[in-house]
């Protein structure tokens, strides 16, 4: 039913890490070749070589600029899936149920025999996690990759999102949230892992690590002692300093004066 | 939002329909046998035309069946129970009216509260959507509410309730969009927040996740530029509200009283058109829109 | 109310069987598991692709061009049969022929220039993995014109790393991604080694160390970094000797390593009268000579025992010889290079130049550190630990891809070397079959005699004038004129001069040119529309001034078009490959490896492999090399080739499960009767690489991990493999003596002469001692003030992502990026256009604002515009209409001067096309109907795709 599960065994999901993500899109596109050729309906293209292509991703990057008070402005890339909320309203609104959370994990899945594909789900999501497909016509979304997690058929390193195993800089990480132990867990707590929109009261489960502060090393250098001062300010004055220093030397000891 | 035809038609019609079958079911006008089978008739046709009208934004419209199972938690499905609640109750009214000269009382009021809630319902399935938050205001369902009483009334020939209504329903919809000039702002959701970037200052969209379009921007990022809103406003009062009210003033005429509905309905199309077309939903920020 | 919810098949059918082999999309090739699935026709197909977590390349991982490798092998743009051309050139109208006329029809033009003029060939590959064997194929054709892309792509890099220290950044050697704690970027958005390098930096991000990215753009790798640095475009050369200036006054360089491991203590002839002036001194062996500290007397560099002197001067018979490092100390202590005087310059303020460097010093000396390694020196001297020094960089086309980019590249290998960071632990390491001195290459061979082969390999490295590729006229032996005077040290050819060259008939006219994998018709040629011209252009008779061409593509891209016969290749999937170390292998720098690709599903279409089709053209023409004694053919086909081709004795395009030689070699992952390196031809070495999931590694032992050029354990292990012959130990050239021999020669010492007219910048340019000189004069850089630059974008490769219905929904169009500046300048919004000149051209294209960009700088993706009819695309394509080149507006040849002459858009050295010295100004146009130049269509050969696509192959 519609209704949410009081709770969930587990809590499911991924952190995202915008410190490290490059926006290489790698996750949009293994996303969409493992959807497309497993869980429900094939993610459609429309128009793919014609003036408009269009089609169903459950993945997609963003990326935004952001100018901090001072220095130069910074670029974020910004992966989006499905944040599989603790108050998914996307599954509330859903009139038929085919929209359900897991009890036993958290997962918030269509299920597409279910679906009428209204699209309030959609409308529901301030994330944008969810796509109606233009040739099923069923609503679809990230699934977590339900199929993969505990598919008994793929070796046990494999059972991870296809997102999470294609990302060449590691910028995703998959795990149980209700866990405090688990590496999501962790890394959440070490890094400040954050909620988007908390304002509406969706209780994401995904959590987004920030980016580190940027640009700071000049602050970090001037804070050090002096680093660089000059030997001598003549060429001369600075093969006598060699010619010192080479007699003193023996071994790997050079350059740290 | 994308302001898709189809749901435009069905809010406003089935708005209209259920507000005629409201006052039906009050027993206004009381009439019976062959007149009361065109109010009931026009009713039906209103009511159901939207709800098929609906349909057409299925994908699936074959298992709309399975809408009505959850009523718990789902106001669409329970806009599906009172409409077909408020349509077999007003239905056996109707046969009452128009076979057996008889106005069930009882019956009608019950007739009448489903009707009020089909309207209600349909409009909290808008309300509630925290992701628009200019839809996101009880005043929605007032106004929908009254959009569907002022409607029913005109229907109905009730020219009284159709004055007052009338102008009620105008104040909400200067009220609605007053409100609604800053809903976005108030809802405390931004880009800021959108992205968790706030804190380092101030983000803005720049390379779009795709370079063509998607469901997401198609469906739920639809821009109106301001100056196109406001004259569109100024038509739908003109119509909606101003032209009636007017020509109820005047002296009773059918042929008046017509061009009044037409007038209307008009009116609230391009209020239900801007009602969509207006509303910003939040996932528009992901994608550059404020 | 219970919570209800449906039951779900947790453990779906995967795949009917799963194959590995090597993926395509880009040069990095990173093994990829292909899922098949029985289709409906019982055929297998693809049904998922993801990376190999076995593969030393990607362990796992897989880029998106990666993924959707499925959706390219399916594309409705692959081509279907031999065509041959029926329409004008440029047309795009074929007629399908059988393999067999195709082939008589190319022996019919090949086969009467080889038994009189081989030079009238030219071939030319593009995007080739397999040039070990192109460009065996062309030399036993006999012509001395072939090169690969490497001439316009990055020659800059491969060479200054090649003669500086042996080896390269390019796919030559990576960061020591386990111990680094600083990690510096040199312009790079995307690299070769794609996935490598993300997993390096999410890897050092993941431990909390720091990235420095240098780059007028902060996308990608730069936006991650944790500072930014946004150079002005065609700086960096002057920043990088500021960087090394601030480090030599301060003392914070690695003395012993440059005493060690550099030739900073050999003797330079100081001698301004002298022919030999500024050459290195050496003994009658050839050895430079250095001061051993311990004996105070003349050593060559190389002595058991002998310490080098870095500061002792050599006086004999009149001649003072001084040390390479005082010429580098009175070079770069200069104050023209302090960072106050080049911060405006570089648009980097002279504080952050100095905490830089600053930070560089902190990192590679304070926080050095020891691996508890033993390791022995070429000089026999035992070392107990090996010290890290864990600073990194790297650095690509955005430094390489400027005419001062040969220098630019030195400047940075030089402060590498000062800080004593390459091929120690925490630096910068190299990939076998690197390090390789620049002595132990090739040198260029162009010698062609009728109907027999060419005299030796085309390509090379070259030491001084007499290595040129010169005719006895002193006119340039080659088409392109690589080893020329106007670029001696063209180490990869010139690709981008062949067309112009050909058109011209300077040096010579030609009779066929026969490309592979190059879209030289549209965004990998400068001057886009001058090409196509040249293409299509006849002489008086009405004949084509180039008279024929052959071309092998997969796909329909622009440049089939402009071919009159088109040999259509197989998809990565269908063919055999070999990505073998005697070119550009897959090796990691721990481990030597190499891979193959092999046909995990069959063509559809009437096409073959690329390289067995060379094989069946050698066979044809009996070409030596492929003909044994008897005159049979040696190869049948490509596979068999890879199996039994020997390069020399033992050695062959695969280094995995050879045959035991007579003595034995080192094993990889090999079981114990075959052995890896050298050995016999092995029949099942194929299977053996499919059994292995595509690839082989040899593991380099652990003493022999680090300081590989000099380090004996590296040596003999190399030795063993079979990438050397013999131990080649060197020293990292901080002054490259070659470069001064050219310098002697325009100072008019010896028999070889320039010509005049390049005399003077040959002095100016060919300094022996990294340096920068400002290329913004020769672009007019006062009247077009602006940087325009483009960027590969990681999710599209080249022109060939277009054709790929998922990639090309993420880069469908290119805006040019505007900086805020100019945005407000020129009065703009998002989506405004404006047309966009260079000296060269115009062209009018749309606009976006991204602030976190150079004030001086625009870009835009690289070759997302497309031409209309090209790519099975339907003609309002996005690609096409809005999608544009920046290649319009740059030319293969610099504006006037005024001197009569006009000079390549080239580095003078190497002849790299300098891409990103294009100067431009803009001014706000309103909205054409379609970004302009817009191009006619050309008639597609395969039509156009589908509609839709709901790709599913199980149920
Ligand atoms: N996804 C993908 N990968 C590819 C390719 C592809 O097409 N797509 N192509 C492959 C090929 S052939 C090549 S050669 C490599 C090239 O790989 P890269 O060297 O990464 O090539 P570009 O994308 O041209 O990036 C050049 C970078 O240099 C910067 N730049 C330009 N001028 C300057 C300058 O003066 N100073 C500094 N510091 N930076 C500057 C640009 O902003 C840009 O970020 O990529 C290979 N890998
Ligand atoms: N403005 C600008 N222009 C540039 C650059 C830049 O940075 N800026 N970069 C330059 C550089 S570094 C490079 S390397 C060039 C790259 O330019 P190209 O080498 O021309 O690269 P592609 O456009 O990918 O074209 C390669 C061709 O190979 C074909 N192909 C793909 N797969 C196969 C196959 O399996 N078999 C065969 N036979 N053909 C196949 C493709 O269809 C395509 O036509 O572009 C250069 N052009
Ligand atoms: S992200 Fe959207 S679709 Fe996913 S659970 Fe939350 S509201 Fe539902
Ligand atoms: S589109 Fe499907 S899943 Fe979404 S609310 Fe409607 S029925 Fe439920
Ligand atoms: S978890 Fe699976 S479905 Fe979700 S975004 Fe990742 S790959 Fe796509
Ligand atoms: S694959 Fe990883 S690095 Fe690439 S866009 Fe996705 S999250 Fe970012
Ligand atoms: S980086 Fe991507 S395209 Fe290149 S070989 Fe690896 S997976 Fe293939
Ligand atoms: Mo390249």
């Amino acid at each position: 039913m519609t209704l949410l599960p009081e709770k969930t065994d587990r809590k499911l999901g991924l952190v995202i890490d915008l410190d490290t993500c490059v926006g290489c899109h790698a996750c949009v596109i293994s996303c969409k070749g493992w959807n497309t050729e497993n869980y429900g309906a094939p993610l459609s293209d429309q128009d793919p070589y014609g003036a408009d292509p269009t089609g169903t991703f459950l993945n997609r990057v963003h990326s935004y600029e952001v100018q901090p008070e001072e220095g130069a402005a910074q670029l974020i890339h910004f992966p989006k899936s499905c944040l599989h909320c603790e108050d998914a309203p996307c599954v509330t609104v859903c009139p038929t149920g085919a929209s359900y959370k897991r009890a036993e994990d958290g997962i918030v899945l269509v299920n597409e025999a279910d679906c009428i594909g209204c699209g309030l789900c959609a409308w529901a999501c301030p994330y944008g996690a969810r796509e109606m497909d233009s040739a099923e016509k069923v609503m679809k979304k990230c699934t977590l990759c339900v199929d993969r997690i505990y598919n008994e058929n793929l070796p046990e390193e494999d059972r991870e999102p296809a997102c999470v195993r294609t990302c060449p800089a590691g910028a995703r990480h998959f795990g149980d949230f209700a866990d405090p132990s688990s590496n999501v867990s962790k890394l959440t707590a070490e890094r400040g892992g954050m909620d988007l929109m908390p304002e509406q009261g969706t209780k994401p489960v995904n959590k987004y690590l920030p980016p580190r502060p940027k640009d700071t090393l000049e602050m970090k250098v001037s804070g050090a002692p002096p680093l660089l001062t000059p030997i001598a300010e003549e060429p001369k004055g600075f093969l006598g300093w060699l010619d010192r220093t080479l007699g003193q030397i023996d071994g790997n000891k050079t350059g740290g004066r | 939002m994308h302001p898709a035809p189809s749901v435009i038609l069905f809010t406003t019609l089935s708005g209209l329909g259920f507000g005629l079958l409201f006052f039906l079911g009050l027993g206004y006008p009381g009439s019976t046998g062959w007149v009361a089978f065109v109010f009931f008739a026009l009713a039906y046709l209103l009511a159901v035309g939207g709800l098929m009208a609906s349909t057409f934004h299925l994908g699936h419209p074959e298992r709309a069946l399975k809408a009505f199972t959850q009523w718990r938690s789902s106001w669409l499905s329970r806009e599906a129970w009172c409409a077909v609640g408020a349509l077999v109750v007003m239905g056996l009214v109707g046969l009452g009216r128009v076979f057996f000269d008889t106005h069930w009382m009882a019956l009608g009021m019950i007739g009448a509260v489903l009707s009020v809630a089909t309207v209600l319902t349909t409009s909290m399935i808008y309300t509630q959507l925290k992701t628009v938050p200019r839809w996101n205001t009880p005043i929605t369902p007032m106004l929908f509410l009254s959009y569907s009483a002022a409607g029913g009334a005109l229907l109905a020939g009730q020219i009284d309730w159709a004055r007052i209504l009338l102008c009620i329903v105008a104040a909400l919809q200067l009220a609605w969009w007053i409100a609604g000039e800053r809903a976005l702002e108030r809802s405390g959701t931004s880009l800021a927040t959108a992205t968790g970037l706030g804190p380092i200052g101030t983000p803005r969209a720049f390379e779009p996740p795709h370079t063509g379009s998607n469901y997401l921007t198609r469906e739920m990022v639809f821009v109106v530029a301001r100056s196109h809103a406001k004259l569109l406003r100024l038509v739908a009062v003109l119509f909606a509200f101003a032209i009636p009210l007017v020509i109820l003033t005047m002296t009773f005429n059918h042929t008046l009283a017509g061009v009044a509905v037409i007038s209307h309905i008009a009116g609230v199309l391009i209020s239900r058109w801007l009602f969509f077309a207006e509303a910003e939903h939040v996932v528009g920020l992901y994608y550059g829109q404020r | 109310m219970a919570h209800r919810q449906p039951k779900l098949d947790l453990s779906p059918h995967v795949s009917d069987e799963v194959r590995k082999t090597t993926c395509y999309m880009c040069a990095c090739r990173c093994g990829i598991n292909v899922h098949l699935k029985d289709g409906p026709d019982g055929k297998k197909q693809v049904a998922y692709i993801e990376g190999n977590r076995d593969h030393p390349v990607n362990k796992g991982v897989l880029c998106a061009k990666g993924s959707a490798g499925i959706m390219q092998v399916n594309a409705p743009s692959r081509l279907r049969a031999p065509l041959k051309r029926v329409g004008p050139r440029g047309s795009g109208e074929f007629e399908e022929i059988s393999w067999d006329e195709a082939l008589d029809l190319a022996v019919s033009w090949l086969e009467p220039l080889r038994k009189t003029n081989p030079e009238k060939l030219a071939f030319f590959t593009g995007r080739d993995q397999s040039q070990s064997f192109t460009s065996f194929w062309a030399q036993n054709f006999g012509t001395p014109n072939y090169a690969a892309h490497g001439g316009f792509c990055s020659v800059n890099m491969a060479a200054a790393g090649i003669y500086t220290m042996g080896g390269a950044f390019w796919e030559f050697g990576q960061p020591d991604w386990d111990y680094t704690k600083l990690f510096m970027l040199f312009g790079v958005a995307e690299d070769h080694d794609s996935n490598p390098i993300k997993m390096g930096i999410g890897r050092i991000k993941a431990r909390g160390a720091r990235v420095i990215g240098v780059n007028p753009i902060r996308t990608g790798y730069n936006a991650v970094a944790d500072d930014w640095v946004g150079i002005t475009p065609g700086t960096d050369g002057l920043f990088i000797l500021s960087l090394i200036h601030a480090l030599m006054k301060a003392g914070r360089i690695d003395l012993d390593y440059l005493a060690r491991f550099t030739n900073a203590p050999c003797l330079v002839n100081a001698d301004t009268k002298s022919s030999e002036y500024g050459l290195l001194l050496r003994d009658e062996k050839g050895k430079s000579l250095v001061i051993d500290r311990e004996t105070g007397k003349l050593t060559p560099f190389d002595q058991k025992g002998v310490r080098p002197d870095l500061s002792a001067t050599y006086r004999h018979a009149g001649l003072t010889h001084r040390p390479v490092f005082h010429l580098m100390a009175e070079k770069y202590l200069d104050p023209q290079y302090a960072p106050e005087a080049v911060a405006e310059r570089c648009g980097i303020p002279a504080a952050r130049i100095r905490a830089i460097a600053a930070e560089l010093a902190r990192v590679a000396f304070d926080e050095a550190f020891e691996l508890d390694r033993a390791w022995t020196d070429f000089r026999g001297e035992t070392h107990k630990t090996m010290t890290g020094r864990p600073v990194s960089f790297h650095a690509m086309r955005g430094i390489s891809a400027h005419a001062n980019g040969f220098q630019t590249c030195r400047a940075l290998h030089v402060l590498q070397i000062i800080l004593g960071t390459v091929e120690v632990p925490g630096g910068f390491r190299f990939k076998p079959p690197y390090p390789k001195p620049a002595e132990a290459h090739p040198k260029p061979h162009c010698h062609a005699t009728p109907d027999g082969p060419l005299d030796g390999p085309h390509l090379g490295f070259v030491h001084g004038p007499d290595d040129l590729a010169l005719r006895d006229d002193g006119s340039a032996a080659r088409i392109d004129k690589a080893f020329t005077w106007e670029n001696p040290m063209s180490a990869h050819g010139l690709m981008h001069m062949v067309i112009s060259n050909a058109y011209a008939g300077d040096p010579y006219k030609i009779d066929t040119l026969f490309m592979y994998m190059a879209n030289m018709s549209w965004n990998s040629s400068m001057n886009t529309r001058g090409v196509i011209d040249m293409l299509t252009d006849r002489d008086d008779k009405g004949d084509y001034v180039i008279p024929h061409i052959i071309y092998s593509d997969a796909y329909s891209s622009e440049m089939v078009g402009y071919a009159d016969l088109i040999l259509p290749d197989t998809t990565y999937l269908e063919r055999h490959d070999c990505i073998s170390l005697l070119d550009r292998p897959i090796c990691e720098a721990d481990a030597a490896a190499d891979a193959i690709r092999w046909p995990v599903i069959e063509p559809d279409r009437d096409v073959r492999g690329f390289q067995t089709v060379l094989i069946q053209l050698a066979n044809k023409m009996k070409l030596p090399g492929f003909t044994d004694a008897d005159g049979h053919a040696k190869y049948t086909d490509y596979a068999d080739y890879i199996v039994n081709h020997q390069r020399k004795p033992g050695i062959g395009p695969l280094a995995g499960w050879r045959k035991p030689p007579e003595g034995s070699g080192v094993g990889g992952t090999s079981s114990d009767d075959n052995v890896g390196g050298r050995g016999s031809p092995n029949p099942e070495q194929l299977d053996k690489y499919v059994e292995n999931g595509g690839f082989w590694t040899s593991h380099i032992p652990d003493a022999a991990q680090y300081y590989k050029p000099w380090n004996a354990a590296y040596q003999d292990w190399a030795v063993k493999l079979g990438l050397y012959d013999s131990p080649q130990p060197y020293l990292f050239n901080l002054y490259v003596e070659p470069l001064r021999r050219f310098q002697l020669a325009a100072e008019g010492h010896g028999q070889r002469q320039p010509p005049d007219h390049l005399r003077d910048r040959i002095k100016a340019y060919f300094d022996p001692l990294p340096i920068w000189y400002d290329t913004e004069g020769d672009n007019k850089g006062e009247e077009f003030p602006i940087t325009a630059l483009t960027q590969r974008p990681m999710a599209m490769y080249h022109s060939w992502g277009t054709q790929n219905a998922w990639l090309r929904q993420l880069h469908g169009h290119n805006p040019l990026y505007l900086p805020t500046n100019l945005m407000r300048e020129n009065d703009l919004e998002d989506g405004d256009w404006v047309r966009v000149t260079s000296p060269h051209g115009e062209i009018t294209v749309p606009v976006m604002h991204m602030a976190a960009l150079n004030a001086n700088t625009v870009w835009t993706w690289n070759a997302i515009g497309k031409r209309k009819g090209a790519w099975a695309l339907e003609t309002d394509a996005p690609e096409a209409t809005r999608g544009f080149l920046l290649n319009h507006l740059i030319h293969e040849l610099l504006p006037p001067k005024g001197d009569g002459l006009r000079w390549a858009n080239s580095d003078p050295i190497t002849g790299q096309a300098a891409w990103f010295d294009l100067k431009v100004r803009l001014e706000k146009a309103h909205a054409p109907a379609e970004a302009q130049p817009a191009f006619p269509p050309i008639a597609s050969p395969v039509g156009t795709g589908p509609k839709s696509l709901t790709w599913k192959i199980g149920s």
